[in-house]
């Protein structure tokens, strides 16, 4: 496994700079991603799968210098022969000349990373862990799952991966940087059945060291009891009440609010907030950060797709919007300088990305939000994709809990929840106090004061 | 490029690229898999692809992108009973292959012993995609004239439109499977795909309408005006439609599907819950239900991988099985399942084909291919003048199922209401929920009138994608819950 300082990946990246250049490009960036990745699966007693890998890809982007501006191409391939390289780089540029020129694409012009700070993405030690250690993380998880109710009866298995990677990015202004994270996680998903009534559910643990993860008992006991409790689930009559999304559930409202918040949607107006920079769009309650450089975030990373440095922006201010999420092209669109928010995969070119996003905690935890409910929904899991970013409209399929008298009452099935984003944005009225993070963003349990619950 | 397109001339294209460039031939193949039978295994098998993918995008008037990329590696199995190990590098070769093989078959500590392989054809039946030229190998200014004509076309249409997004979509995937059972298979799968996306605006009100088409046919088809003026005709009908679209009311109604991509609702509610992993594993809410009745009498639903030119066709499987039709549900009588060799063989069943993987880097799972409903007898007029108040949806933006409860969720992306009989104002946000195993029991009227989508879909599941393909005939489907903003 080689450092993210391997003189061999960084001549890589920098020949197909170089490639680029000599085929007739004025600017040109690349990157190579490397991970080395292994996922373990046991279901039951079982051991189901076993998978490891190994791979490399470099992306390359060509801009070529037009009358009207610079156009540009961008093209991946894991084959990283010099020689293949150099075809690519070639290519790229041809395919460059062919598309049209764009005043606004370019690199940056400055403002590039000068320190790549440590961020504590990966434990060296890690690098070790065995694939039996995490076969036995998967294996504690069924078992405690197995162990918290006879009505846990099967399961579609406990789920542990290590995922190492590098990326290493370059720009023909002379930027050059990389860095390694981890990803290790764990997720467990048992089935409760009481006869003919069946369900599932799920719990997970994620962290860039092992020993940040929660102990697997503890994450198959969660799983379990979520699946136990929604036995008997059905549906209820159409009605108008509140819903509190749980701490599962809200982060999906930040990432829907996150995309609408892109530049790309705004300069492209298909952003149901395009034109409400300053006005006020969530209730006062709400404040939404985005911070590239917390320590171990599963989001962080030292500098952005386009070797820009990340940073702290507060995007919405007790309900007020302060800042779009933007990358350099986005950015020129709409005459704003780039918020460090550009993302880079090896298979395309920058675009927005949110980095370690979340709601800030308020007061109350989810029990005193759902005791300070007279009657509504506690949703526990979201499916479909009803939201249409342009106009705000949502409508998604929901399962949970349903409150009455400030007391979980039932397991509730096969309804939907409706209404339109900017009003639920407006309405949340209870922000809880437990932020956890499970993904690349964290939301505390919100209530929105009132929805539309379709039923039966 | 050969031109050679009978079945057995893309087989061995393939076999002799993969064996030219890469130096992946018979003895070699053989060597490979009789490592990962050092072990104690029931089966292994070796996975390779190379693949090309293009594209050519379009926005505010200009094609700003283009793009290309090359993927390539190979995936090697050892499966030992329910368990598998698997290995992948991006490295085609025979050494990468060999440490592959290495790695996935230490699921398994017990001896093999050695075992000799010999790897012969399969002599395919039929090639359902004989196309000539690779469609990455069209010239990139013949994609951008598309889109430029496009562009064009869509802002002379209707002054309401403001924004045009298009994009040229192409790939060309050569694969090869050789497995310890002696079969070496191989295929060449050539995918086009073109989207429009139109923003569509009347003073503060701004909607979208979307439009694409594809399959596994020559580009050619796609730069045909007729074909891509009506997919711009549709877009910007649906865009404005939806401008003037009102909020959907909620609750229990009766529905009319239209025929086509609406489809959908069969592939979530019902063709997930058949594939045979969640079977094998009776994590499903059809688990044990063969031989019951899951839908009215008339209903029949197959999975048919063997459509010429289907975006969801395959002539092999991700394992080498050759594709074909498969019955789900006869008469209303659940029939069958969706089988990949693993939940197969762990079932007592047979292959049926539909052994996916989205590339190298995943293990095969039971995937759908074309999934539909066989015509019925009804004139589809007549279908929604048997509707006294309800929901007549046309056309989908996407779906989703919980496997084990069955419960799912659609959005329809256009959507009227029907009222004595007649289609009336088109309504946003209309989502259809119901239970998977249930719904069919409640389909009362089946139309004349089958059709198979444009060729838009992709399945996820797993985090793996896979082109695949729905069709349905008008149905009317009775007291299904409709989400929306109207109490």
């Amino acid at each position: 496994m080689s450092s993210p300082q391997n003189a061999s990946d960084h001549e890589l990246v920098a020949r197909a700079i170089e490639g680029a250049r000599k085929a007739g490009a004025s600017q040109a960036d690349a990157v190579l991603v490397r991970s080395d990745s292994q996922e373990v699966k046991v279901r039951n007693e079982e051991i189901e799968h076993v998978k490891r890998a190994n791979e490399r890809c470099l992306g390359i982007r060509a801009l070529v210098a037009q009358e009207a501006g610079l156009s540009s191409a961008v093209t991946s391939t894991c084959d990283l022969d010099p020689e293949a390289i150099d075809r690519m780089a070639q290519e790229t540029v041809a395919l460059a000349r062919a598309t049209a020129a764009d005043p606004h694409a370019g690199l940056p012009e400055d403002g590039f990373a000068e320190d790549i700070p440590d961020l504590e993405l990966m434990k060296a030690s890690d690098r070790n862990v065995s694939v039996e250690a995490r076969i036995e993380d998967a294996r504690r998880a069924e078992s405690a799952a197995r162990e918290v109710d006879p009505r846990i009866n099967n399961s579609e298995g406990s789920e542990a991966a290590s995922d190492f990677s590098e990326i290493i990015y370059h720009n023909s202004r002379g930027f050059q940087g990389g860095y390694s994270s981890a990803y290790h996680s764990l997720f467990s998903q048992p089935l409760a059945s009481d006869g003919e009534n069946k369900q599932r559910d799920y719990w997970m643990t994620v962290s860039r060291q092992i020993a940040g993860l929660e102990d697997p008992a503890a994450v198959g006991r969660k799983a379990a009891e979520r699946a136990i409790r929604r036995l008997g689930g059905r549906s209820v009559p159409t009605c108008e009440v509140p819903v509190i999304f749980d701490s599962l559930t809200a982060p999906s409202l930040l990432g829907q609010l996150a995309g609408c918040l892109s530049g790309y949607s705004i300069y492209r107006e298909s952003s149901f907030l395009a034109g409400c920079m300053g006005q006020s769009i969530a209730s006062s309650a709400v404040t939404v950060i985005d911070d590239g450089r917390l320590p171990g975030g599963l989001g962080s990373k030292p500098f952005d797709g386009e070797g820009l440095p990340t940073r702290r922006n507060v995007l919405v201010d007790d309900g007020r919007l302060e800042s779009w999420l933007l990358d350099s092209y986005s950015g020129r669109k709409l005459g704003l300088p780039s918020t460090g928010n550009a993302s880079r995969g090896a298979g395309s070119g920058p675009g927005v990305g949110t980095t370690n996003l979340w709601i800030e905690a308020g007061q109350g935890t989810l029990d005193e939000i759902i005791a300070d409910t007279e009657k509504g929904l506690l949703v526990t899991e979201l499916i479909g994709m009803g939201f249409n970013p342009i106009t705000g409209d949502y409508s998604r399929g929901a399962s949970g809990l349903w409150i009455e008298a400030g007391q979980i009452t039932h397991p509730v099935e096969e309804i939907t929840i409706a209404g339109n984003f900017r009003d639920m944005l407006l309405g949340i009225d209870a922000v809880g106090s437990e932020l956890v993070w499970r993904s690349r963003s964290a939301a505390p349990p919100l209530r929105v004061g009132q929805m539309t619950v379709a039923g039966q | 490029m050969t031109t050679d397109r009978t079945s057995e001339g893309t087989r061995e294209e393939s076999l002799s690229f993969f064996k030219d460039r890469f130096g992946v031939d018979e003895k070699s193949l053989e060597a490979t898999l009789e490592t990962a039978l050092e072990r104690r295994v029931d089966y292994a098998d070796a996975y390779f692809e190379y693949t090309t993918q293009d594209s050519v995008s379009l926005e505010e008037g200009i094609v700003k992108d283009g793009s290309r990329h090359l993927d390539q590696g190979v995936g090697v199995r050892a499966q030992s009973g329910e368990r598998q190990g698997y290995a992948h590098s991006d490295e085609i070769s025979i050494d990468s292959a060999q440490i592959a093989a290495g790695t996935a078959r230490a699921i398994s500590d017990q001896n093999g012993g050695s075992q000799a392989i010999a790897l012969g054809g399969e002599r395919a039946q039929r090639n359902l995609y004989p196309v000539e030229e690779s469609p990455t190998d069209t010239p990139v200014e013949t994609k951008v004239a598309l889109l430029d004509q496009i562009d064009r076309y869509a802002r002379a249409l209707d002054p309401c439109v403001k924004q045009v997004m298009a994009s040229v979509i192409t790939q060309h995937r050569r694969i090869l499977v050789a497995s310890s059972d002696g079969r070496l298979s191989a295929d060449i799968q050539p995918l086009v795909r073109l989207n429009i996306q139109v923003i569509a605006a009347d003073g503060d009100k701004r909607e979208v309408g979307y439009e694409g088409m594809g399959g596994r046919y020559p580009i050619d088809r796609l730069m045909e005006p007729s074909n891509w003026k009506r997919m711009v005709d549709e877009a910007v009908r649906v865009a404005k439609l939806n401008l003037n679209s009102i909020p959907c009311p909620a609750g229990s109604m009766n529905v009319v599907l239209g025929p086509g991509w609406p489809g959908i609702l069969l592939h979530e509610a019902i063709g997930h819950g058949l594939e045979g992993d969640f079977n094998r594993k009776k994590t499903s809410a059809f688990s044990d239900k063969l031989g019951q009745r899951v839908a009215s009498e008339g209903v029949t639903v197959v999975d048919d991988g063997t459509l010429p030119e289907r975006r969801g066709s395959i002539n092999i499987d991700d394992e080498g099985t050759p594709s074909r039709q498969n019955v789900l549900i006869e008469n209303g009588i659940l029939v069958g399942y969706l089988h990949d060799r693993l939940n197969a063989g762990l079932m007592g069943m047979e292959p049926t084909g539909n052994g996916r993987r989205e590339s190298y880097a995943h293990m095969p799972l039971p995937r759908m291919t074309n999934t539909f409903m066989l015509a019925g007898q009804d004139d589809p007029e007549e279908i929604l003048k048997s509707v006294d108040r309800g929901l007549y949806a046309v056309s989908f933006g996407g779906g989703q199922v919980d496997i084990t409860s069955g419960k799912f969720v659609f959005s329809a992306s256009e959507a009227y209401l029907i009222e004595d009989g007649q289609v009336g104002a088109p309504v946003k946000g209309a989502t259809l929920i119901g239970n998977g195993p249930d719904v069919l029991t409640r389909v009362s009227r089946i139309g004349n009138d089958l059709e198979l989508d444009r060729g838009v879909g992709t399945c996820g599941k797993d985090g793996q994608g896979v082109p695949v393909g729905v069709g349905l005939p008008t149905v009317r489907i009775d007291d299904l819950i409709v989400g929306g903003t109207e109490g």
